[in-house]
């Protein structure tokens, strides 16, 4: 297969890729649009390999057999409750095969650029290796953090501004120093040793920045960070194709990329905050006090409600709305939500689920979770959908959620939530609230609606709970 | 706690305190029950009904008395009842529990407090949401707007539905109900369920909803200014003048079209208003029906007497003050379960101890004495029933722009980029730029392509890109032959994580796709 060939396939792979993500915008089309990606992946796979330039078959057979089977395996056994582990954990990967790729690339000896392209190529080499390497142990870190091996709590070190700008500027440095080791074709073999120890250098300062920069983030901005990794692992495969003068690389590299800066911009969005800032770590500095005190003088008397009343009220609704939340996914409790969901559905209640955008931590977790205990989707709506309905609406149960439906949002200017959408699950009859305690959400901010007079609160764990209103039901 | 349960002594009365069903739940909070034998006989229940549950019969109230440190009763204990003075059977630091009406009973209260007694009242308990299961008042009145409807029925000489039968045209009864409280609802839902066309009144305008959500129609009133007439706790209130000229008028009106109508007007510790005239009574049609809710207070109707049936004229007036008794089974298990979850908030720790903790707001309220002290009236409550008008919520802010600047900002930032393309052009080699235009043109069809995707599927979408972005197995795979051995075992590795992400990604995507069904 010459070169031309292999060219065509890859566009032939390009377009299948971008008909991948296409597919994937609705639910009727999703399962062609991931066929549609295995296709492109297969052709471009093959095509490199029939193509010029490899010839070490063995290697290969094994290095990809024995990778797919692990990756089948992890497919295959993984619960739901615990996808944006591994997603988390797949976006490491891809960092580190960056990394790799980089180091390859740096290190072969057939390369013979001078010159501007020799410059080129040794800045898009550096840029790939340092995009990898924090995106392989920000991965880390977020897979850390999500399977409960890392503390979700935002680590704020002191001055880490300052840090992550020194690192930033020693790698800019570093860049220079890097690009003045092999000036010409006649010193190239004298500088390599050199270049290579600069850039195992940056390799460690962007390790040790993507783990900060995870490690300041808390675990409700999970969402952010998993569609922020997503990107950079695109941006670092689209860097490597700079590297090698690989357009399908290219191509399918600026689309992950795009397509997780989107994804990332969406969560920010709806949680009213700048991607900035919740790359910066925490909820900020300032607002904190500010909230609490607006928060205080909403509280009052909490009722609590058992799971036999809940039964009672959900049997005599017209329309109930469930609101899940990371609570549901901690407790497993996707399941029993949808007994009740079947139940209620065939005693003819409308009931149908409300889902926040940064609901769960990471993109879609919530709508994963119901998908795979079988509750269907069109039952399930995003909040611009439902928000309208829930003044009309008997019953809402929100299970395991807190800052997604706190009306302090809207109400509280002064509140560090203040602006952020939310479920306004307060309007409807009654709320009843599954919690494990009062404990305050991951914004540490009071929740009112806990004190509203139309709120009733179910503590315990929201699995024992959901089952305990089945068995009243 | 021993808590025992008499007969009610009122004549008529056929309640009673307590029923096999909540024995039950009283016993499970520690608490034990005798009751006095045949108690239950009025509302059904037989003394052997009452072993089974496990609570002691004893054979006279004497007995019970003696005995039980906390008595469950209906009606308030009389002073001249069949068996004696009540009140002085009440042991010293003993309690009770029943309806007192402690502002129309004050000489009761003087006698109960020299008892040395803790008395509370279940028409105290206060309106809020967390005391409903305990509110007897709309329990009972519950029963008795029911009832209403069925002693109108009985006394009115046609179908409420309307029919065509072979034998003539039926046309369906015309019900007015004044007054949309529990009673009137209940009045209506009755009403509505016999086939009736009905009319409701009300001057708390919200109301309204309710009135039309049990398919009722709400008058409007013809009135200029907005007056509300919801008071505290969710009761009505004294209205203006004016108001009540409008109103009036409405009734007149009414009354000549509707063939029953149900008054159910109270306003809290005052008489009756009266909103019936005889003059309007006169001008309903011959067998009409009208029945007074309101009697016992005075009546809304002045013609009214209190327990009676009478004729005036052709229309007939139901005066009954003992709606609730007249169904003692219903009202007997609803009251009971009212006293039942006041039981369980006297006692939080299920361990038969009573703790009449005037800390927690409804228990201080339905608290009227305490220890031989009275105690009532209570403090304000801080909640009303009707929930007060939402405060506006503040407008919120609208969604941060990521752009700052308008159109001005963006062409200066549109500028800039394409200035900072021109340099990078100007001394990249053509091989670069190339590509550069591949990179450039990609990431906006992932930008396009991405923004119409559905939020529910942002999962899936994020495990196939994760494993398309492992395409970067074709750049380990272009070096996995390079002469070099180091380079060799990089690419290698590469090719081997990569493969994990690929497969990995691919096969959940799948997985995940597979479960979303309609």
């Amino acid at each position: 297969m010459n070169q031309g060939m292999v060219t065509a396939a890859y566009i032939i792979a390009a377009i299948l890729f971008i008909l991948s993500l296409a597919g994937l915008s609705k639910q009727e089309t999703a399962r062609r649009g991931n066929q549609a990606g295995i296709a492109g992946m297969a052709i471009a796979v093959l095509a490199t390999i029939i193509g010029d330039g490899v010839s070490s078959y063995g290697i290969l057979l094994v290095t990809v057999g024995i990778g797919g089977a692990i990756g089948a395996w992890l497919a295959k056994r993984v619960e739901m409750t615990q996808m944006p582990e591994l997603v988390a954990i797949l976006h490491s990967f891809v960092g580190l095969a960056a990394v790799l790729v980089g180091f390859a690339s740096y290190l072969t000896p057939e390369s013979h650029l001078v010159g501007t392209e020799r410059t080129i190529h040794d800045v898009e080499i550096y840029l790939g290796i340092l995009i990898g390497a924090l995106t392989f142990t920000g991965s880390v870190v977020a897979f850390g953090k999500l399977s409960g091996r890392v503390g979700s709590k935002p680590l704020i070190l002191p001055n880490r501004h300052a840090l992550n700008i020194g690192i930033g500027v020693a790698c800019l440095i570093l860049l220079f120093v890097f690009l003045g080791t092999a000036p010409d074709a006649a010193a190239e073999h004298a500088g390599k040793g050199m270049g290579t120890f600069l850039l195992i250098i940056m390799t460690l300062l962007a390790f040790a920045f993507g783990v900060h920069m995870v490690m300041a983030i808390g675990g409700a901005d999970m969402p952010v960070v998993i569609s922020m990794l997503n990107s950079y692992s695109g941006w670092a495969a689209a860097a490597t194709g700079f590297m090698l003068s690989n357009d399908l690389l290219i191509v399918v590299g600026a689309l992950v990329g795009s397509s997780g800066a989107i994804l990332s911009y969406i969560m920010c969005r709806a949680m009213n905050r700048k991607f900035l800032s919740v790359i910066m770590g925490g909820w900020g500095d300032a607002p904190k006090s500010g909230g609490a005190d607006g928060a205080e003088e909403e509280q009052g008397e909490v009722i609590s409600i058992n799971a036999d009343e809940v039964a009672e009220l959900c049997k005599n609704a017209d329309s109930v709305v469930i609101v899940p939340g990371y609570g549901m996914a901690v407790a497993h409790a996707q399941h029993p939500v949808s007994e009740l969901t079947q139940q209620l559905r065939a005693a003819g209640i409308n009931i149908r689920f409300a889902i926040h955008p940064v609901a769960g931590r990471m993109p879609g977790h919530m709508n994963v979770l119901l998908a795979e205990a079988n509750v269907p989707y069109d039952l399930v709506l995003e909040m611009d959908e439902i928000n309208e309905d829930l003044s009309d609406t008997d019953v809402v149960i929100v299970i395991g959620a807190n800052d997604i439906v706190n009306p302090s949002a809207m109400e509280n200017p002064n509140s560090p939530i203040a602006g952020m959408p939310v479920l306004e699950v307060w309007k409807a009859k009654t709320v009843i609230v599954s919690k494990r305690s009062m404990a305050t959400g991951y914004a540490g901010v009071e929740n009112p609606l806990f004190f509203r007079e139309n709120t009733r609160m179910l503590f315990g764990d929201a699995k024992d709970s959901v089952n305990g209103v089945l068995a009243n039901l | 706690m021993l808590i025992g349960v008499p007969t009610e002594t009122y004549a008529g009365e056929k309640r009673v305190a307590l029923t096999p069903e909540t024995a039950g739940h009283i016993m499970k909070l520690g608490h034990t029950l005798c009751v006095q034998s045949g108690a239950g006989l009025s509302a059904n229940i037989a003394d052997e009904l009452y072993t089974d549950a496990g609570v002691e019969v004893l054979p006279d109230a004497q007995a019970v008395y003696d005995k039980a440190e906390l008595i469950m009763k209906v009606r308030a204990p009389a002073q001249d009842s069949a068996i004696g003075d009540e009140v002085a059977m009440l042991r010293s630091g003993t309690a009770l529990v029943s309806f007192i009406w402690p502002a129309q009973n004050e000489d009761l209260m003087k006698a109960l407090a020299d008892r040395n007694v803790t008395v509370l009242a279940m028409d105290s308990v206060p309106r809020m949401s967390r005391a409903q299961k305990m509110d007897a008042l709309s329990s009972m009145a519950n029963i008795g707007g029911y009832r209403a409807v069925v002693e109108a029925a009985n006394q009115f000489g046609r179908f409420f539905t309307g029919q065509i039968t072979a034998a003539g045209k039926v046309p369906p009864a015309k019900v007015l109900v004044i007054g949309a409280g529990v009673a009137g609802l209940a009045a209506i839902g009755a009403a509505r369920g016999m086939g009736a066309i009905v009319r409701a009144f009300d001057t708390r305008p919200e109301a309204a909803e309710q009135v039309e959500s049990m398919g009722a129609e709400f008058l409007m009133l013809d009135f200029k200014e907005d007056e509300d007439g919801a008071g505290e706790g969710g009761y009505a209130k004294v209205m203006s003048k004016e108001f009540i000229d409008a109103e009036m008028a409405l009734f007149r009106e009414q009354a000549k079209e509707v063939d029953i109508i149900i008054t159910t007007a109270l306003i809290p510790g005052r008489p009756a208003p009266e909103l019936i005239t005889t003059d309007m009574v006169e001008s309903m049609k011959p067998g009409s029906v009208i029945v007074d809710l309101a009697a016992e207070q005075g009546g809304n109707c002045k013609l009214t007497r209190a327990n009676e049936v009478i004729k005036h004229g052709e229309v007939t007036l139901i005066g009954y003050t003992d709606l609730p008794s007249r169904m003692a089974a219903q009202s007997s298990q609803l009251y009971g379960t009212n006293l039942r979850h006041l039981l369980a908030d006297l006692t939080p720790e299920k361990d038969g101890v009573i703790n009449v903790n005037m800390d927690d707001e409804v228990i201080r309220g339905a608290t009227v004495i305490k220890d031989g002290e009275i105690t009532w009236p209570p403090p304000p409550p801080k909640l009303s029933a009707a929930p007060k008008a939402a405060p506006k919520p503040v407008a919120a802010p609208e969604v941060t722009e990521v752009k700052t600047g308008g159109i001005g900002g963006s062409l200066i930032a549109a500028a800039v980029a394409a200035v900072a393309l021109l340099l990078v052009g100007s001394v990249a080699p053509a091989d670069f730029m190339s590509h550069f235009t591949v990179f450039v043109l990609a990431c906006f069809v992932g930008y396009q392509v991405v923004w119409s995707v559905t939020p529910a599927l942002h999962t899936p979408l994020m495990s196939v890109t994760n494993a398309i972005s492992g395409i970067i197995v074709v750049g380990a795979l272009l070096q996995i032959s390079s002469s070099s051995g180091l380079v060799v075992f990089l690419a290698a590795l590469a090719t081997l994580i990569a493969s994990i992400n690929i497969a990995g990604g691919f096969l959940v995507t799948q997985r995940m796709l597979k479960m979303f069904r309609k």
